[in-house]
Formats: C-alpha cells, sequence, structure tokens
C-alpha cells in the first residue's frame, strides 16, 4: 500500500525493521507525519526508540523497510534529505569551552551555512529560545535548562522541517520542560515544524498532537489522546476512601469490575460505560456492607495511561500486574 | 486503629553551603505506612534533605527526627533502620540477581539465610535470580535495587527517582511493589521531579529553591493549592489569543496546550464574559471549559513558573 505523499506530509517510515544480532530492536514500524505535528513516543529504555530515531535521521540503515523526509529518501537522496531533518540526540553533545553562539557557528558551518547566513541565523535561533543574553557565556557554565535550550538551536540552525528528539527532557525540572514544550509548540504553530519526540513519561506525552506506544520495537498503538481515549472500552470511576489495599481487594472480586489500579490516595475502577450509575450505587454500598471509608466517588476521562494498560492487558491477555517480562 | 506514628520529624531544617541556601526552613511530618513524595526540580534541596534526614550530612539550623533518633547526633542508629536507594543505585553487572542481593545482605549484617530468598520471592525476581544484572531491562534493575535496599527489614525507605527510564506499565508494576511493602508496614518517602511518580504518593511535597511550599494528597493539592480555576480555550489565532490573555491581570498563567490554550484565573473570572472580552480583541473563540487541574499546574502556580 503506498499512498501518493501528501504536500503535507513531512516524514514517512514504512515498515523500518533493524536487528543488531539476536536482537530485533525495531520490528515493522510505520509513521506518517504532517507538517506542524507534534509526536510522542512513549517506551521504556530498550523498547527501541533511539535506534528508530537513528533509522529516522539516516545514521543507521534499516535491515528492511524506507523513510522519506520531505519526499526525499533518507538513503538514496541523503543530502536533500537530511537537509530538512534537525537531530537532538539524547546524549547531545555540546563543546562546553566553547560559548553559546560559538557552538552555533559550529553547527552553523557543519550544516553548510555561509558567512552571511549563519550570524543572523544563529541570532534568530537564540532569540527564538531565550539564550540571546547569554552569547558569549561557555557552554559548560550554562544550567542543565540552558543546555537544552542550546541542544535544540543547534538542531535548530539549519531550519529543519522535521525535528527528532531523543528524550530532551531528561533529567530537567517541571518548569524548564513547561518552558521546552512551549517552545516544541510555537514551532508546531509558528513554522509548521513536524517534532518527533520520544519519552518514558506520560505527563510529557499528553502534550503531544499524536501519541505512540513502543515496547519491543513495535509501535503498539498512536493516535491523537483524545482518539485513543474512545478506544478505551470501559468508563473509570475515581474512587477515594481508605484503607485502599482493601477498597482494591474487593472492588477486584466484584464481576463488574474489570480493573483496579490504585494510586497514591485514590483508586482508578474500570466499569462498563453503560453501568456508571449503578457502579457507584454499588461503590456506596460496598462502603456500608464492608464498613470501608468512601470520602468520594465520581467519573473522571480515562487517563492514557488507562488506555495503555488495557491494550496492553487485551494483548497479553495476562496479569498486567506482572509488567515488563524478561 | 492506633493513631500513626510520625518516622520522620523535621522543623525548620535548613542547610546553608556558604551563601547558598539549600534547604531552606523546611518543616514536614512523615507517619508509618504512608507513602510521601518530594516533588521539585534538580537544584531544589530534594537530595540535600534526603542526604540529612539519612544523617550523612549536618543540618546548619533546625532538628530532625528519624524513627525516633537525632539525626544530628544519632546518626549511627538511624542508617542500618533505614533503606535507601539511590538514582544510580550500585549494582554489580558482572554478578547475577542473586549475587548482587546475598552481597547487599553481607553488608548489611543480614544473618537470616532465608530473608534473600524471601525478599526475591517477593519482589518478582526469583526466577530470574541466576541472571546476570548486565542483561536485565532497566525495570528489572529497579526491582533488584529495591530488593538490595529492603533485605534488611528498615522500617522506613528513602527512594531517589526510582522509576526514571520506564514506562507506564512497568511503574505501575514498581509501584505495586511498593504499596506491598507498605502494607507490611513500611514507609517510603519519595523524591521526584516527574508529576507521574509523584501521583503515586499518599502525600506530595511541593520544593522549589530549597523550600517546603505546601505537602498533601494529590487530588486535595488539586482541589485547593490553586490560587484560582483552570481553564482550557480554543481560539484562533492561537498564538494572538495567548498573547491578548497573557496580557490580562486576572490571568495569573497562560500556556499553549497542544491545539488550545491552559489558563489559570483568578476565581472570580467568567467564561462567558473571557469569551465577550477575546471576541471583542478580533479573536474567534471556539469553546471555553473548565480543567481538570493536574499536579503540574500545582506546581508551576506554588513554583511561580509558567511561560
Amino acid at each position: 500500500m503506498t499512498d501518493p505523499t501528501t504536500p503535507t506530509e513531512t516524514l514517512l517510515a514504512e515498515d523500518l525493521h533493524k536487528r543488531f544480532g539476536p536482537i530485533h530492536a525495531v520490528q515493522g514500524v510505520r509513521l506518517r507525519l504532517q507538517a506542524g505535528e507534534i509526536y510522542a513516543l512513549v517506551g521504556p529504555d530498550g523498547a527501541g526508540k533511539t535506534t528508530l530515531m537513528r533509522l529516522l535521521c539516516g545514521v543507521l540503515q534499516p535491515d528492511r523497510g524506507r523513510v522519506s523526509i520531505m519526499g526525499y529518501d533518507i538513503l538514496r537522496e541523503a543530502d536533500r534529505a537530511r537537509e530538512h531533518v534537525g537531530y537532538l540526540s539524547q546524549r547531545f553533545s555540546l563543546y562546553e569551552e566553547l560559548t553559546v553562539i560559538e557552538n552555533l557557528r559550529f553547527f552553523a558551518e557543519v550544516r553548510g551555512l555561509s558567512r552571511q547566513e549563519w550570524f543572523p541565523r544563529s541570532m534568530e535561533v537564540l532569540e527564538f529560545v531565550g539564550l540571546a543574553p547569554f552569547l558569549h557565556r561557555r557552554a559548560g557554565h550554562l544550567s542543565g535548562g540552558m543546555k537544552q535550550k542550546l541542544g535544540l538551536a543547534t538542531a535548530l540552525v539549519h531550519r529543519p522541517r522535521v525535528l527528532l528528539l531523543d528524550e530532551p527532557t531528561n533529567g530537567v525540572d517541571p518548569i524548564t520542560r513547561q518552558e521546552f514544550w512551549q517552545l516544541l509548540l510555537r514551532l508546531s504553530q509558528e513554522e509548521a515544524i513536524t517534532v518527533l519526540v520520544t519519552t518514558p513519561y506520560m505527563d510529557e506525552a499528553v502534550r503531544a498532537h499524536t501519541v505512540g506506544f513502543m515496547r519491543g520495537g513495535r509501535i503498539l498503538m498512536q493516535g491523537a489522546p483524545e482518539a485513543l481515549k474512545t478506544r478505551f472500552p470501559y468508563a473509570v470511576l475515581q474512587i477515594r476512601g481508605r484503607p485502599l489495599r482493601e477498597w482494591r481487594e474487593h472492588l477486584l472480586a466484584q464481576d463488574w469490575v474489570h480493573g483496579a489500579l490504585r494510586f497514591g490516595d485514590r483508586i482508578h475502577v474500570w466499569v462498563a460505560p453503560q453501568q456508571v450509575k449503578p457502579a457507584k450505587k454499588r461503590v456506596v454500598r460496598l462502603a456500608r456492607d464492608l464498613g470501608l471509608y468512601l470520602e468520594k466517588v465520581r467519573e473522571i476521562p480515562p487517563q492514557l495511561e488507562d488506555v495503555f494498560l488495557a491494550q496492553l492487558h487485551m494483548e497479553e491477555a495476562g496479569n498486567p500486574a506482572q509488567g515488563e517480562k524478561t | 486503629m492506633s493513631t500513626p506514628q510520625p518516622v520522620v520529624i523535621a522543623r525548620d531544617l535548613t542547610k546553608r553551603f556558604g551563601d547558598f541556601v539549600a534547604v531552606d526552613h523546611v518543616s514536614f511530618q512523615v507517619y508509618e505506612g504512608e507513602v510521601v513524595g518530594y516533588l521539585g526540580p534538580n537544584g531544589s534541596g530534594k537530595t540535600t534533605t534526603i542526604r540529612m534526614l539519612l544523617g550523612l550530612l549536618l543540618p546548619s539550623e533546625g532538628e530532625a527526627r528519624v524513627l525516633g533518633y537525632d539525626v544530628r547526633t544519632q546518626a549511627e542508629a538511624i542508617r542500618p533502620r533505614v533503606g535507601y536507594m539511590s538514582q544510580r543505585f550500585a549494582l554489580y553487572d558482572e554478578l547475577t540477581v542473586w549475587e548482587n542481593m546475598t552481597f547487599y545482605a553481607g553488608v548489611y549484617g543480614v544473618r537470616e539465610g532465608k530473608r534473600v530468598e524471601e525478599v526475591a520471592r517477593a519482589l518478582g525476581l526469583w526466577r530470574i535470580r541466576n541472571l546476570q544484572a548486565r542483561v536485565l531491562p532497566t525495570g528489572w534493575r529497579q526491582r533488584l535495587a529495591l530488593a538490595t535496599a529492603v533485605l534488611h527489614r528498615p522500617r522506613l525507605i528513602f527512594l531517589d527517582e526510582p522509576t526514571s527510564g520506564v514506562d507506564p506499565p512497568t511503574r505501575r508494576a514498581f509501584w505495586d511493589l511498593i504499596y506491598q511493602l507498605v502494607e507490611q508496614g513500611i514507609t517510603a518517602f519519595v523524591t521526584t521531579h516527574y508529576m507521574d511518580e509523584a501521583e503515586y504518593c499518599h502525600r506530595v511535597g511541593i520544593m522549589h529553591q530549597g523550600r517546603l511550599l505546601a505537602m498533601d494528597a494529590p487530588s486535595r493539592l488539586k482541589e485547593e493549592a490553586l490560587p484560582g480555576r483552570v481553564w482550557d480555550v480554543w481560539a484562533r489565532p492561537l498564538l494572538r489569543a495567548l498573547e491578548a490573555l497573557e496580557a490580562r491581570e486576572d490571568v495569573l498563567r497562560a500556556v499553549l496546550a497542544r491545539d488550545h490554550i491552559r489558563i489559570l484565573t483568578r476565581p472570580e473570572v467568567h467564561p462567558r464574559g473571557l469569551r465577550r472580552w477575546m471576541q471583542g480583541q478580533g479573536l474567534q473563540v471556539a469553546r471555553i471549559q473548565p480543567g481538570d487541574p493536574t499536579l503540574e499546574d500545582v506546581f508551576l502556580a506554588l513554583a511561580g513558573g509558567g511561560s
């Protein structure tokens, strides 16, 4: 099935496979990203996220399948394709002894920007990420969040249409992360840049237009968060009460309960969507009959975590609490 | 049911390094059987707090008691009674799961032969006990690190960002283990800078620049710690709408969120009035709806961050 590339399609990956000896790191990945789309790939360490990123930017050659960027094949038309890709690897290296502007100049020249071009463009991206006041500070003397922004600036200096970011906010604090995402959302809004970002965290992924869940080299499900939630077959009741362990045990024993996830001060219970009202009553009755304290029960929209766990549950048809298999 | 006893009491706990105040008059209590999270950016004083509670670092001011012992004068009594899983947990890659566990059992002076097996079984490590640590995926390394931290039956464990690098199902599985330990009477104190992790705690403290800004149950923080209300606004053109909202005094925070704008407003702001005002600014407003506050909203509001 080869649909023609539409004009707004910026990144296309078809049936990508990559093996390293016995390890099938990437198994049949397909991606189709549009201009201005932010796509978050969620997966644990070892899921194949980084390998996939390397295949997408042409650093690694796939065993099978192909990648194109802005319609150019990443291997056969490598130069033209790479012109349009900015890649920020997980351990991106800045030159710590060089200043902010010297770092940008270096990356601009590597990307083939001319003398006339590099300075105005560098100033533009530094302005954008908020580092213009720190032009002459050595990269080694920047805070973690500022280094992250400088990394982003170096990946943007050649005006890519597609930005690949491998766990870009790993280890930064919530405020810096929020600022970093504001930058990504602006790039998407103002310049219709496509951003593919990997993360192991759901609180990060929900910011993207599209979310894909990757495990064992495969993308298990992908879609817009709202659309994924509509695929979730249950309604979610949030129960606050005490003691939560007993609550969970008793809930799991009920035939109308399809799942019960514990959080710090509450439980999320999965029930059939048409059963929300009777289920709430049953919860109240359970509290009374068993002498459990119930503070509040209310229906909440499913969280992406619920969706992901339910999907895994169905695929493994086992116990979700067992987690990853070795 | 007896009243839970505090296992950690910190009163005006302060640590200065020269002019820098790493921990600034922090006071809180952790009760037996609780999981308390400590949410904050890098450098906000989380690790310094833990190190003082472990008796590894002397407070500059204030006091703390851990399991009843004074951190200044009775540190030797604290360390054998608590467990510590650091972010960069020290596992021996070339040793097996079992060998790592027996090594730590030796370090902690655990003499019961059965204890290692008991922990290995309880944490699901028994069937992989003969695998080398190096081949374990991150989620299993974390379990092993947790196992080595509880071998000596501590009553209190300190976990420093315990589930970084794993996906939601694996994090869920790890936390189910923590809840299991808690049911056996262990108390857990967890630092993190991820909201995903903080949601798993009974109570969460919000740390910023050395100060503890709030500590309460996640649900309660979301309901009560915000100085206003959260709204999701769909409007075009998006960035112009963002600028317009940012400029309003009764909008405390405005940020881009996927395809819309998320705002925190003073409580008196009414969506109908806001919509009319935006339309008066030449913006097209599709929808304004109340947003479910997240821990991030709380964090950003309290820590004064934002765009």
